[in-house]
């Protein structure tokens, strides 16, 4: 994070950094102050465009046709980092002749299935550099997934395998590519960009972002001019970009434009993803996601891994480069942490103690399967999903089925009062007398009232110490779940029934103090992992790389280990930044390995030199025969810069002295994804889900990938030049301030952070403000296809009008901290009411940074007019469960059937 | 004489002046607005360590600010000021007006080589390699600008709340730092109207408290203000006043120090262990600076110059002047516009200073009628 005032420019897109990460910021306050520029590109002008050199207005929604328009710049008037983009990128593969663009197919890549709304990824397979081809993919001369992997895009999706590569690319075959290093062979991923982009002109970001052509040339002068061997460019995001139906290829355009400015693993450079709380890294990491397993192993499917060697081989395949050829050792040790000794090479070490997946099981289709009177049910922690989680409505309904929740949190939040003050209580669709769940209220400890770590952002653990012990009745997340286990092991002892065996064998022996409370330092030295035979037997592994397949060592998160080596809690590490470099390697432990800036050997040319003096990071000491540099070197630490393998080595002696992505497949950045993205190897612009404007690029205006679920109560009003659009004119989109957390639960029931921002406001502009009617301080009703909610009207001349393709577009500000209860300090109606639920195929993540509206000045009606207003506005729309759900515009077929609500 | 004169107005070292023997360094603030980003992280930090009642729930429509203005329970106050293009082409040129009239707070880099103050980050070479007397080219101006700025108590040289307190609850500390003692204030008043920036106040009761926000409540966009609620829509469902009552005052539920004045201490209880001031402890971006205030003087010149050489000259000090009407103020601010801009007052002058005046103007009056007297004695004399 620190390394952010390296930077000679920044770029802050769908991130509000100034208020959302104000800690962080000083880091980019600290680059200004050294002269960096610094770029804030969002619908509004926040506190980061007030501190930023410049802001450029952008609809939201519209980033990829930005950054497309960036990559179009570098490539046409070559200025790409041409020695770092030939040697560490996949520029120079050459990618299988089956490939077509969506240049070619009008929006659709190769593999578009029309029957599962999926993509098979055959035909973006790299060619194969000896000819020995993956026959059942059904490409001849290409490099597919492992023999076990053969999943199409509909499996990958539910089981959002884009979480996967939190630590790295997928796997591969093998890494034997064709390559043509002139990158003037028309299949290499050079030039398959060059044509990809072309179209992604200065006048095509006027007309689509409303972004002027002056205002795009300073932002590509910008980057370009503060980048090569002397300057880097940094991009800064969060959730502006990932909550869209095609957010992960937002984060992906970034990456090109940074690899091809060579941005990538160099200081000041890098795409930094902020993360919305303390330690939602660390829970991706150790994951609550139903999707993976701790360190990104993915979780098993039915059907697709029955078998542990199935299941080892789809994770990490021997033959690949890099570290992911060690999965093996990763999963044996993983699996010993759990089960002990109950884990034995003889019963695939307790392969079968694991849950398989069977479909996609996200938040939303456990929402929808509460419903469905599927789920019994609830642990809700830290959690507000009645107003922080999309379509808060279809929230509350759903918890309304289940049987019992448990809501622990510091304060009766929203989630767990909203069967007696909720809306839909006072629009009389549930009353209290009706509803069967039983709420179970835990009230949870503070982060100073318990000892623990957390993973920011640029994966650095820290640790806390507790100050003082909890009150009353409130208990610490690991005392709860530790007590949890140990009373359902209790209740199970004389169970001699085999689905009961992996709760019975999990290793369950934390010590605890003498208020109960679990050690969390030894819950860190089992995620550390030790060594269980030989010499050492008992000692805490100081590196993953001493993780073994055999049953030897036992560890619960290998991209975690060394946090405990020596025995010594390494997060806990807090000399002051004065005693040392600005890397302060001695300040946390970041995983991996305690390194700062990932894939480090990229900020050395090929020959292990540095770039250049301004821009030194991590190099070949050749009379040493080692890596050195302010940074732990993110490579084999004594491998030279001109090794090469022999051909079709696999793993990490597979990797070449210039192969500085140790962590994908082939050692390189990727340009272009020949596996892993599961809407297609290359982003392109697609409209929300719900816009007001035709995809100016493509016949096909969403993501064809995107996941929807036609329902009667999700519907979506029609985009645009469709019949019934002008209903819901207007874009809204939905953030956080400084002043409150999320859905309110830790700033709403505090009167110092509730008077700052005491009430629920919308953001428009004069020109809107005129439009309709509408007056600064006072009230305003907001109309989705969803539902409607009110807020006082904040006009400001923050919010720009945007002019696209001729037609002005309006954008609504609605930051989400509110929601109906009678508990907080503050309360007011919660802007995610006003979402849909539709999501990105590769992680499940809901698109709730655009959506469609309308807004009238006044109250909102209440009761029963509240619900005759909503359907006014759907029957005037002539919304139907069809309507935005066509996954493949123009084809009717391809809108997946209704499901009933 | 000048000593005694200075006692009124005009620089001196008030610690001195307050007879303490070996006091500290005078210590002060630097409030750097350029790199404010408004988080509110100094009013909440301010709250928490000095435990300040909530200071009432309503929204303001001003802008991000629903604070208000400085009072007995907001000791720092955060401002947000929304500017068109042409309010800040104005800015830029009164400020360049300020440079040409030979603005005091302007001085060149060869006395000056404290840049960033304790505690600051440090300054990166190139910046220092960017700073200049000279003013570069005129960057270009942007559409609009959103100005904030953490205001508090100005801890003036010769402070007026101090001057009439008659109780002796207001006193100078060992840091030249002006300081309420609660337990001796007897709520009278005389300083609230004796303070030239509207910041010391008696703390309301329950009932008061709104009344309190809205009597000090500045307009700070100009046109819109506190009252402008739709008619039809009146606040009778206000969000904010339903938990009024039973929000949290103080710790304890009840409001403290009732009708005592009260205002920011610059955190005497944290100076005395050598701990810097909650909010400027709390600043993100070390906008909010403590330290000497020889230091703070230094580092605000440093930055103002520094700011001119980019060619912004918007920027100008407030506060840094020993001259002016209260000697120069403990808090110092590098403002972006004019001082009204951010609710402050543009020449503030303490009473004390004028009393010479007046007692020379009694002085002569008083002769003068001796003298009349004595004349007509001489006249009726045969």
């Amino acid at each position: 994070m620190q390394d952010l005032s390296n930077s000679d420019c920044v770029v802050i897109q769908g991130s509000n950094m100034a208020e959302c990460h104000p800690v962080a910021y000083q880091w980019v306050t600290e680059a200004r102050l050294k002269g960096a520029k610094v770029i804030h590109i969002d619908p509004r002008f926040t506190r980061t465009s007030a501190t930023a050199d410049k802001h450029i207005p952008i609809r939201a929604g519209s980033d990829v046709v930005l950054l497309g328009a960036v990559i179009n710049h570098i490539l046409t008037n070559d200025l790409y980092f041409k020695d770092y983009v030939v040697s560490y990128t996949n520029a120079a593969t050459i990618v299988s002749d089956d490939f077509r663009d969506t240049e070619d197919l009008d929006g659709l890549f190769s593999g578009y299935d029309d029957q599962k709304g999926s993509y098979s990824q055959d035909t973006w397979a790299y060619a194969s550099g000896d000819g020995s081809g993956d026959d059942s993919s059904g490409a001849l001369g290409t490099i597919g997934g492992p023999a076990s992997q053969h999943e199409d895009g509909e499996s990958a999706s539910d089981r959002a395998a884009g979480h996967e590569h939190g630590s790295g690319g997928p796997p591969l075959e093998h890494a034997r590519v064709k390559r043509d290093e002139t990158l003037q062979d028309p299949n290499t991923v050079f030039q398959i960009l060059k044509r990809h982009y072309a179209r992604y002109t200065p006048e095509m970001v006027r007309d689509t972002c409303g972004i002027s052509v002056d205002d795009f040339t300073y932002l590509a002068k910008a980057v370009t001019e503060n980048s090569g061997r002397d300057r880097t460019t940094a991009f800064v995001y969060a959730v502006g970009w990932t909550q869209h139906t095609l957010g992960a290829q937002f984060i992906r355009t970034a990456a090109i434009v940074q690899l091809l400015l060579g941005n990538m693993g160099r200081p000041g450079g890098g795409i930094m993803a902020l993360r919305g709380h303390a330690s939602i890294q660390g829970s991706t990491d150790i994951p609550t996601l139903y999707n993976i397993l701790p360190g990104y192993l993915a979780m098993p499917v039915a059907g697709l891994h029955d078998t542990w060697e199935a299941y080892i081989s789809a994770i990490g395949n021997k033959e690949q480069k890099g570290f992911w050829a060690k999965a093996d050792t990763y999963a044996v040790s993983f699996m010993k942490s759990w089960w002990g000794e109950k884990a034995t090479a003889a019963n695939s070490w307790a392969y079968d103690y694991l849950p398989r997946l069977s479909g996609a099981h996200g938040t939303y289709q456990t929402t929808m399967a509460m419903l469905d009177d599927e789920v019994e049910g609830y642990f809700l922690l830290g959690q507000n999903p009645a107003v922080g989680s999309a379509h808060g409505r279809m929230q509350r309904l759903a918890m309304s089925h289940l049987k019992w929740l448990v809501v622990r949190d510091f304060a009766m939040i929203e989630s767990a009062t909203f069967w007696k003050d909720g809306p839909e209580i006072a629009t009389g669709e549930l009353s209290t007398a009706d509803i069967d769940t039983e709420v179970f209220f835990l009230p949870a400890a503070a982060h100073t009232e318990k000892s623990g770590s957390f993973t920011q952002t640029q994966r650095m653990l820290q640790w806390h110490h507790q100050a003082v012990t909890p009150k009353g009745d409130c208990r610490s997340e690991l005392q709860f779940f530790h007590e949890l286990g140990q009373r359902l092991r209790a209740l199970l002892a004389d169970s001699t029934d085999d689905r009961d065996r992996p709760l019975l064998d999990l290793t369950w022996d934390y010590p605890v103090d003498e208020h109960g409370e679990p050690d969390a330092e030894a819950v860190l030295a089992e995620i550390n992992g030790y060594h269980l035979t030989g010499e050492q037997a008992g000692q805490p592994l100081s590196s993953f790389t001493q993780m073994k397949a055999d049953g030897s060592t036992s560890g619960g998160c290998w991209i975690y280990t060394g946090v405990y080596a020596g025995g010594v809690n390494q997060a806990a590490n807090r000399k002051p930044g004065r005693e040392q470099n600005l890397t302060a390697l001695e300040w946390g432990w970041a995983w991996p390995a305690n390194r700062r800036i990932l894939y480090n050997r990229a900020s050395a040319d090929p020959d292990g030199k540095p770039w250049s003096e301004r821009k030194k990071y991590v190099w070949w000491d050749a009379d040493e025969g080692k890596w050195v540099g302010d940074d732990v070197p993110d490579f084999p630490a004594t491998k030279a810069p001109s090794y090469r393998p022999e051909p079709g080595t696999g793993g990490p002696d597979g990797l070449a002295g210039d192969d500085p992505f140790i962590m994908q497949a082939d050692g390189k950045g990727w340009l272009f994804t020949p596996k892993g993205m599961l809407d297609g190897p290359l982003p392109s612009h697609y409209e929300p889900q719900e816009s007001p404007v035709r995809n100016p690029l493509y016949a096909q205006q969403s993501n064809p990938a995107r996941k929807v679920f036609p329902r009667k109560d999700n519907l979506w009003s029609p985009s645009g030049g469709e019949p019934g659009s002008d209903v819901y004119p207007f874009v809204f989109t939905t953030y956080r301030l400084t002043e409150h957390h999320t859905a309110g639960g830790m700033s709403r029931w505090l009167p110092y952070l509730s008077e700052l921002q005491p009430e629920f406001f919308c953001e428009i502009s004069p020109e809107l403000a005129q439009e309709r009617g509408l007056t600064n301080g006072g009230w305003a009703t907001i109309v989705s296809a969803r539902t409607a909610i009110e807020a006082r009207v904040m006009v400001t001349e923050r919010m720009t009008p945007l002019v696209i393709s001729g037609n002005t577009v309006h954008q609504i500000g609605l930051p989400y901290h509110w929601g109906v209860g009678s508990s907080a300090v503050v309360s007011g109606d919660a802007a995610n009411d006003l979402l849909g639920v539709a999501l990105d195929p590769n992680v499940q993540i809901q698109e709730s940074k655009a959506g469609s509206c309308d807004i009238q000045p006044g109250r909102r009606p209440t009761g029963e007019a509240l619900l005759r207003l909503v359907a006014e506005y759907q029957s005037r729309s002539g919304t139907t469960t069809e309507t935005g759900n066509q996954l493949r515009t123009g084809h009717p077929a391809s809108t997946p059937e209704t499901i009933e609500g | 004489m000048d000593f005694w004169r200075n006692q009124l107005s005009g620089p001196t070292n008030p610690s001195v002046d307050a007879a303490w023997q070996d006091g500290e360094p005078r210590k002060g603030f630097f409030t750097d607005t350029s790199i404010c980003i408004g988080c509110k992280a100094c009013e909440v930090a301010c709250k928490e360590w000095n435990a300040i009642p909530e200071d009432g729930l309503d929204l303001l429509s001003q802008s991000y600010d629903n604070t208000g203005a400085l009072g007995a329970s907001t000791w720092r106050h955060v401002a947000f000021v929304e500017q068109s293009s042409d309010r800040i082409e104005q800015a830029r040129e009164s400020g360049r007006r300020l440079v040409e009239l030979g603005m005091p707070s302007l001085r060149s880099r060869e006395t000056s080589d404290a840049v960033g103050a304790p505690g600051s980050s440090p300054l990166g070479s190139a910046a220092q390699a960017n700073t200049s007397l000279a003013v570069a080219d005129v960057p270009a101006l942007p559409d609009m600008r959103w100005l904030m700025s953490s205001d508090v108590c100005k801890h003036c040289t010769h402070a007026a709340c101090l001057d009439v307190c008659p109780t002796g609850s207001l006193f100078r500390s060992e840091f030249g730092t002006v300081v309420v003692q609660d337990d001796i204030c007897n709520g009278c008043g005389y300083c609230v109207a004796a303070c030239p920036f509207g910041v010391i106040e008696r703390r309301q009761g329950d009932e008061g408290h709104e009344r309190a926000k809205q009597s000090h409540g500045i307009s700070i966009r100009g046109s819109s203000s506190v009252s402008t609620v739709d008619a039809t829509t009146s606040s009778t469902q206000s969000v904010g006043s339903a938990h009024a009552a039973n929000s949290g005052f103080a710790n304890n539920g009840e409001v403290k120090n009732v009708g005592i004045a009260q205002k920011c201490t610059l955190c005497y209880d944290r100076l005395g262990d050598g701990q810097t001031p909650a909010c400027a402890q709390a600043c993100p971006t070390t906008s909010i600076k403590f330290g000497d205030l020889a230091d703070m003087r230094a580092a605000a010149q440093d930055r103002v110059a520094q700011l001119h050489g980019q060619g912004f000259t918007e920027a100008r000090l407030y506060g840094t002047d020993p001259n002016d009407g209260v000697g120069g103020t403990g808090s110092v601010f590098l403002l972006l516009d004019e001082p009204e801009v951010y609710g402050l007052p543009p020449d503030p002058r303490v009473t004390t200073a004028d009393l010479p005046d007046m007692f020379r103007k009694a002085g002569y009056a008083a002769l003068t009628m001796m003298a009349m007297a004595a004349a007509s004695f001489v006249r009726r004399r045969p």
